[in-house]
């Protein structure tokens, strides 16, 4: 895996307080892990952005590596890899991620 | 604990199939690595049939609820990436899609 590619991610997840990668899109997700996450987040009312790895195969190669995790989506916060659509979903069921968005001071429905 | 493979697992609510071998040997691994207490290996693949990764044979999609004591005190993280590590190439080559409850006793 080039660095180039880890140097990219880098600086996707950085660039958005709540970032996720996805297959497809917000209006059109092309995996059913991708859509849950994908409701989650308009559930919890808060702005994100996404990455469609759908559309460049390093980024989809190199997210994995990035964060030692197989599969997508995946959801960062701050810069930090929360985990995937299982793990969202049970903290989103637990409350705690309205909790680490207030942690982060990111602003929620 | 199960005494053989062929107990450890559930033919899942989704299909009239008998599980398969991918979740045979899902379950062997999962058991093997992780001593669960309790452990549903569930074949959701007749679902996704006609969708993208679904390649025909009928075993591609799963729900794994596994029960540990080797997860207590771990990160929900660390307990998915326990489990993709003992399935390894099954999951890389195998399986499309895995959803991974993990659970230690007395959650």
């Amino acid at each position: 895996m080039s660095d180039d590619v880890q140097a990219r991610i880098a600086t996707a997840v950085n660039s958005a307080d709540v970032l996720l990668f996805m297959k497809g899109t917000p209006l059109f997700p092309q995996c059913g892990f991708s859509s849950r996450a994908i409701a989650i987040l308009d559930h919890l009312g808060v702005e994100y952005a996404t990455v469609d790895v759908l559309q460049d195969p390093a980024i989809r190669a190199g997210i994995k590596e990035f964060s030692d995790w197989p599969t997508i989506p995946q959801l960062y916060v701050k810069g930090e890899f929360v985990g995937g659509s299982d793990i969202m979903m049970e903290m989103y069921e637990a409350g705690e991620l309205l909790d680490l968005l207030d942690q982060n001071g990111i602003a929620h429905a | 604990m199960f005494s053989s493979a062929s107990k450890s697992f559930y033919i899942g609510r989704m299909s009239e199939l008998p599980t398969g071998p991918v979740a045979a040997e899902i379950s062997r691994r999962l058991t093997a690595a992780l001593a669960p207490t309790r452990l549903a290996v569930i074949d959701d693949s007749e679902s996704h049939r006609g969708h993208a990764g679904h390649d025909g044979s009928g075993e591609s999609h799963f729900t794994v609820e596994i029960e540990s004591p080797a997860f207590a005190g771990q990160s929900r993280v660390a307990r998915q990436r326990a489990v993709n590590a003992a399935l390894g190439d099954l999951l890389r080559d195998r399986i499309h899609a895995l959803a991974i409850r993990a659970k230690a006793p007395g959650e």
